[in-house]
C-alpha cells in the first residue's frame, strides 16, 4: 500500500539548543519561574502553553534576556544556548540577541520603511559591507518572512501601513534578517485574524527548517498545530514538556488534562 | 454559572418612537451641558476678542510717528568756525550749537504755514520738535561734513505732545497745565500738518531703535530689547535643550526606579512650579554675586531663565518618551540594538515632535518672563545702542521685550503707555511665530504607529 | 473530572455518551430477543428484532453526526479526544453486534420451518446470554470508566470462544451423523459464529474503555482461543475461519 507522508511531527535533528536548568525568576517578591528544566531542541517548534500568568512568556523572555530591561526582575538557575550560559557575566545581551530573535504579540514595525525595518538588525550589527549585500539581505529575509511577493514593488512605503497579517510576517522576516539561530515569538497570532495567523502559521512551519522556534501562544489549536514540541505551564511551574502529539490526546499530569480540555482557564 | 438577568414579570413592551420621561430628562441635562461648554467657549472667545480689540487699539498708534520736514542751514558760522573742516574741530560742537540752527529752520518753516496764533521767536519752537533732532542733525554733519555751508532737509521726530495731539491723546483743554507745550505750538502743528512740513508715517526707529530717556518717548524703540530677548532665546535654547533632552531621556530611559530618582522627579514637578522670581534672586546670587557675571547681561538672563524654563521642558520631553509605545523599544532590542541604540534611532525620532512643543512653549514662556529679570537688572533702558558685535551681545547690558514694556508701563509720560501696547504686539507676534513654528515642527517629525 | 468551562461542551459530550447507552441498551435488548426467538422458535419476536435493527443503524448514524459534529465545532483533545473516538468506534461495533442479531433473527426465520437440532438451542442461548452480559459490562465499565470491569470482560470473551468452539464440534457431529441436519447445523453454526463475533465485539468496546481511561490500547496478547480457524474438517482445504478476526 502507497504510504501517504504525514505532517511530519518527529524531527530529524534533535540536538539540544537551549537548555535550561532549575531556572527561577522573581519579579521583586513574587516568585514568577519555580524550577524550570527544559531542553529546546535545534529546528524544531516548540510551543509554550498555559493560563495567562503561568510564566510562559516571562520564560520566554528570559531566553534572550528580555527581562534585563526590567529593573525588579532576577534570574537564578542556568539557561544555556549550544552549552554557552547566557547569563554569564562575559555575555553581552545586545549580542544574545542578535542569535535569539524575537517576535512579539502586536506586530510591532519601526516606523520607517519597509526596506529600513529589515535593514535595521544588519545595519547595527554590521553585517552588510555595502549596500548591494543589504540589499540582498532584505530579499532574503522579505522572502523568509514569505512576504517579499507583497512588498517588494514598495520597499519604501511604511511598514506600519501594511496589513496586520503583513506587519507580522515584516516583523518575523525584521527577526530572522540578522541571522538568529533561534526564534522566540511571544503570541505573534493574538493579534491577526484566521487567514494571517494561517499565513503565520505555515510561515512557522518553513522556519523550522533554519531555525530553533519557540512560540508562545494562547491558543492550543495554535501549539497543535505548528509545534512539535509542547511545554505546559502552570502557576510558573513547566508541568509537563513533551511531544506535542502526545500532549494533545494524553497528557501524563491531570493538570495538562484539564488545561488542553478547557476545564482550568 | 451566570445568569442572564432578565426582568420580573417578563418584557415591557414599548414603542421606540415615544420618548418617556426619564430618556427625555436625559436628553435635556445633555443638551444643558452642551450649552455650558458652548457658552464657557463664546465668554473665553469674547475675552480673546476684547484683549486682541484693545492691544490692538492701543497699540498701532506707537508704530506710526510724526516728522517734521525742516530746511536746515548748516550754518558754517557756528559749525566749523575755523572752517577748516577739521573732523575733530567739528565733534567739538555739543547738540547745544545745533539748537538755534534748528529753531530758525522750525520758525520759518511755521511761518510759512502762517498758524493761527504765530510764533515770534525761534527759541520757542523747541517745543514742537524731539530733543534727539539736534543729535539727529549732528550726527548727519559729522558724517557729512562736507554739506555744511548749504542747506539740507532733515526729517525728524516731532515732540510726542505734538504727535500726542495729533493721535488725540493731548487735548488743548490739557495744554494750559502743561508746560512742554502752549496752544500756539499746537496751532503750528496744525499749520504744519496742512502745509505738509508735519507728516505722520511708519516709524521703523520703533522696531528697531533703543529706549529713550522719559523725556524723549518719541525716540523710543523696542529695537535693542528684542536684541536681548534675542541673545537671552540663545542662552536658553543652547543650555536647555540639550540638557533637558538629557535629562528626560536618562530619567526615562536609564535611570533606576529608587528613591532617588523619585525625588528628582518630584523636584523637577516642583521646580515647574516654583514662582519665576525666585529664579531672579538665585540667578542674582549665584551668577552675578557669587560668579562675579556683569549685571544686566543677557548671558545672566539666559542662565536664569534656563533654571527656569528646564522643568517645563523635561515635564512635556518625558511625557512625549513616556508615550512612545513600549513595543518600539522591545522591536529594537528583540532585533539586539543596545539601550542606546533603541533610545536615539527609535524612540527619540517618536518622541521629537513632542519634545519640540514642549520646548518651544517653554522658550515661550522664557520669552514673555519678567519678573527674574528685573532682579538682574535686565529692565529698560540699559542699553541705548547695539552691541559691538556678536558675542559682546551676550555681555552687553541689556534689557528684554517684556522688560521693556514693564519699563515703559511704568513711566509717567503717556505717550510711553501707547508705546508699551505696541511693545506688546511686537512681543505676541513673536510667540504667535514660535508656536506657529512648534505646529509646523511637530506636522513635520510627527509619525504614525 | 472536573467540569468544562464551557459547560455547553459537557452537554454535547453527555448527550453523545448517553446515546450510546441508548444504542446499547437497545442492542442488548436485541441480542436477548433474537436468541428467545430461535428458542422459542417465534417467528413475530425475529421479525420485530430484523425491524428494530433499523433503530439501531439510526441511532449509530446520529452518533457519528453529533460526534462529527463535537469534533468541528470543540476541537476536543486528550480525554474529550478519546470520548468522542471511542463513542465513533463503540457506536460502530454496537451496530455490527445489532447488524449479526439481524441476521439472527433472519436464520431463526429460516429455522422454524425446519425441525429442531437437538439440545443445541440451550447452548446457544447460554453462550448469547454470556455475550450479553459482556456487552452490559464492558458498557458499564465505559459509563464508569472502569479499566479492571474492562479487562475482566476481555478475559471472558475467551470463555465465549471456548462455547463456540466446543458448539463447532457438536455441529460437526451432528451433521456427520445425519446429513439431513446439515442445513439447520449450517444456520446454527452461523447464529454460533454470529454470537462468538459479538463477543469480540463487546471485547473491541471493552479495549475501548481501556483506550478511554489510559490513553492506550490494551496489547495485542489478549487470549485468544478461537481454534476452528486451524481446526480442519479434512486436513486440507479449510482455509480460514467465516470471517476474518476483527
Amino acid at each position: 500500500m502507497y504510504d501517504a507522508p504525514y505532517t511530519e511531527r518527529t524531527t530529524a535533528v534533535t540536538d539540544v539548543k537551549i537548555s535550561a536548568r532549575d531556572v527561577q525568576v522573581y519579579y521583586g517578591d513574587n516568585h514568577a519561574i519555580k524550577d524550570v528544566n527544559v531542553d529546546i531542541q535545534d529546528k524544531t517548534v516548540t510551543a509554550f502553553i498555559g493560563p495567562s500568568g503561568c510564566g510562559k512568556s516571562t520564560f520566554l523572555r528570559c531566553l534572550n534576556r528580555m527581562n534585563d530591561t526590567i529593573d525588579i526582575c532576577r534570574v537564578l538557575g542556568k539557561i544555556e544556548l549550544d552549552g554557552e550560559d547566557i547569563y554569564d557575566k562575559r555575555v553581552d545581551p545586545v549580542q544574545l540577541r542578535a542569535k535569539v530573535g524575537m517576535v512579539f504579540q502586536k506586530p510591532n514595525p519601526f516606523p520607517k520603511s519597509i526596506y529600513d525595518n529589515i535593514a535595521y538588525g544588519p545595519r547595527i550589527h554590521g553585517l552588510a559591507k555595502n549596500k548591494a549585500e543589504l540589499d540582498e539581505i532584505v530579499e532574503k529575509s522579505l522572502r523568509r518572512g514569505a512576504i517579499w511577493d507583497e512588498v517588494k514593488d514598495r520597499l519604501s512605503e511604511p511598514g506600519t501601513g501594511l496589513s496586520g497579517g503583513q506587519q507580522q510576517r515584516l516583523c518575523i522576516a525584521r527577526a530572522v534578517a540578522t541571522e538568529p539561530e533561534v526564534l522566540l515569538m511571544d503570541e505573534p497570532c493574538s493579534a491577526l485574524d484566521p487567514i494571517a495567523t494561517a499565513q503565520v502559521e505555515e510561515l512557522i512551519d518553513e522556519l523550522r527548517a533554519n531555525f530553533s522556534v519557540v512560540i508562545v501562544t494562547h491558543s492550543m489549536q495554535q501549539a497543535a498545530r505548528v509545534s512539535q514540541k509542547t511545554a505546559f505551564f502552570h502557576l510558573g511551574n513547566l508541568v509537563e514538556y513533551g511531544e506535542t502529539g502526545k500532549i494533545f490526546t494524553n497528557p501524563e499530569d491531570p493538570r495538562t488534562e484539564s488545561y488542553i480540555t478547557g476545564r482550568i482557564g | 454559572m451566570t445568569d442572564a438577568s432578565i426582568p420580573e414579570g417578563g418584557k415591557v413592551t414599548k414603542s421606540l418612537v415615544q420618548l418617556d420621561a426619564r430618556t427625555r430628562r436625559r436628553n435635556a441635562a445633555e443638551a444643558r451641558f452642551r450649552a455650558y461648554g458652548l457658552t464657557a467657549i463664546v465668554i473665553g472667545f469674547f475675552f480673546l476678542i476684547t484683549l486682541m480689540v484693545a492691544i490692538v487699539g492701543n497699540g498701532v498708534g506707537a508704530f506710526r510717528q510724526s516728522f517734521i520736514t525742516v530746511e536746515v542751514f548748516l550754518d558754517p558760522a557756528k559749525l566749523d568756525k575755523n572752517g577748516a573742516r577739521d573732523i575733530e574741530d567739528i565733534k567739538k560742537v555739543s547738540t547745544f550749537g545745533y539748537a538755534p540752527l534748528i529753531q530758525n529752520a522750525l520758525l520759518e518753516a511755521v511761518q510759512a504755514a502762517q498758524p493761527d496764533t504765530p510764533i515770534k521767536k525761534a527759541g520757542d519752537t523747541k517745543q514742537l520738535i524731539s530733543a534727539s533732532a539736534l543729535a539727529a542733525v549732528r550726527d548727519h554733519v559729522i558724517a557729512n561734513p562736507e554739506e555744511i555751508g548749504q542747506t539740507v532737509e532733515f526729517r525728524l521726530l516731532a515732540a510726542s505732545r505734538v504727535d500726542g495731539y495729533l493721535k488725540g491723546r493731548v487735548k488743548r483743554e490739557d495744554v494750559v497745565r502743561d508746560k512742554n507745550i502752549n496752544v500756539e505750538h499746537l496751532d503750528a502743528a496744525d499749520a504744519l500738518l496742512a502745509a505738509g512740513t508735519l507728516t505722520r508715517s511708519f516709524n521703523p526707529e520703533f522696531v528697531l531703535g533703543a529706549d529713550a530717556s522719559e523725556s524723549r518717548a518719541e525716540q523710543a524703540g523696542m529695537g535693542v530689547s528684542m536684541l536681548g530677548s534675542f541673545y537671552m532665546m540663545l542662552v536658553v535654547l543652547a543650555l536647555s535643550l540639550p540638557i533637558g533632552v538629557a535629562a528626560s531621556i536618562y530619567l526615562e530611559e536609564f535611570a533606576p526606579k529608587n528613591w532617588f530618582t523619585d525625588l528628582i522627579e518630584v523636584n523637577i514637578s516642583n521646580l515647574a512650579a516654583v514662582p519665576s522670581i525666585v529664579f531672579g534672586i538665585l540667578g542674582l546670587s549665584v551668577f552675578i554675586q557669587f560668579g562675579g557675571l556683569p549685571q544686566s547681561a543677557p548671558l545672566v538672563g539666559g542662565l536664569v531663565l534656563t533654571l527656569m524654563t528646564l522643568p517645563r521642558i523635561i515635564i512635556p520631553a518625558r511625557a512625549a518618551l513616556k508615550a512612545v509605545p513600549p513595543s518600539i523599544r522591545d522591536a529594537a532590542l528583540g532585533v539586539g540594538a543596545s539601550r542606546t541604540q533603541t533610545v536615539f534611532h527609535h524612540v527619540l525620532p517618536l518622541a521629537a515632535p513632542g519634545i519640540l512643543t514642549g520646548l518651544i512653549i517653554g522658550l515661550g514662556q522664557a520669552l514673555g518672563e519678567t519678573a527674574p529679570l528685573l532682579l538682574i537688572g535686565m529692565v529698560g533702558f540699559v542699553a541705548t545702542n547695539l552691541p559691538d558685535g556678536f558675542f559682546a551681545g551676550f555681555m552687553t547690558p541689556n534689557s528684554a521685550m517684556p522688560a521693556q514694556i514693564y519699563e515703559w508701563a511704568k513711566r509717567a509720560d503717556p505717550a510711553f503707555y501707547e508705546r508699551a501696547w505696541g511693545g506688546i504686539i511686537i512681543l505676541l507676534v513673536f510667540l504667535l511665530i514660535m508656536n506657529f513654528a512648534a505646529i509646523v515642527l511637530r506636522r513635520k517629525f510627527e509619525r504614525r504607529w | 473530572m472536573r467540569q468544562h468551562i464551557a459547560s455547553a461542551f459537557d452537554r454535547d459530550l453527555e448527550g453523545i455518551q448517553a446515546q450510546i447507552m441508548k444504542m446499547g441498551g437497545l442492542v442488548e435488548a436485541s441480542i436477548r430477543d433474537s436468541i428467545t426467538s430461535l428458542a422459542d422458535r417465534d417467528e413475530d419476536l425475529a421479525e420485530r428484532v430484523r425491524a428494530g435493527d433499523k433503530a439501531i443503524d439510526a441511532l449509530e448514524e446520529t452518533l457519528n453526526d453529533e460526534a462529527a459534529r463535537v469534533i468541528a465545532l470543540r476541537a476536543p483533545a486528550a480525554s474529550d479526544l478519546r470520548v468522542v473516538l471511542s463513542v465513533m468506534r463503540i457506536a460502530a461495533n454496537l451496530e455490527r453486534i445489532g447488524d449479526l442479531t439481524k441476521n439472527i433473527a433472519k436464520r431463526t426465520g429460516v429455522l422454524v420451518h425446519m425441525p429442531p437440532v437437538g439440545g443445541t438451542g440451550s447452548s446457544l442461548k447460554r453462550m448469547a446470554r454470556e455475550v450479553e452480559l459482556m456487552l452490559k459490562d464492558a458498557l458499564d465499565a465505559y459509563i464508569q470508566r472502569d479499566q479492571a470491569l474492562a479487562r475482566d470482560v476481555i478475559e471472558r470473551d475467551l470463555d465465549v470462544d471456548q462455547m463456540y468452539n466446543a458448539m463447532f464440534r457438536e455441529f460437526l457431529t451432528f451433521m456427520l451423523e445425519d446429513t439431513r441436519s446439515i442445513t439447520p447445523c449450517m444456520h446454527l453454526h452461523f447464529i454460533a459464529k454470529n454470537i462468538e463475533r459479538m463477543g469480540d465485539h463487546a471485547t473491541s468496546i471493552a479495549e475501548q474503555v481501556i483506550y478511554l481511561v489510559s490513553g492506550e490500547l490494551p496489547d495485542e496478547a489478549r487470549p485468544k482461543s478461537d481454534s476452528v480457524a486451524s481446526v480442519g474438517v479434512d486436513e486440507r482445504g479449510a482455509g480460514p475461519g467465516p470471517e476474518a478476526e476483527g
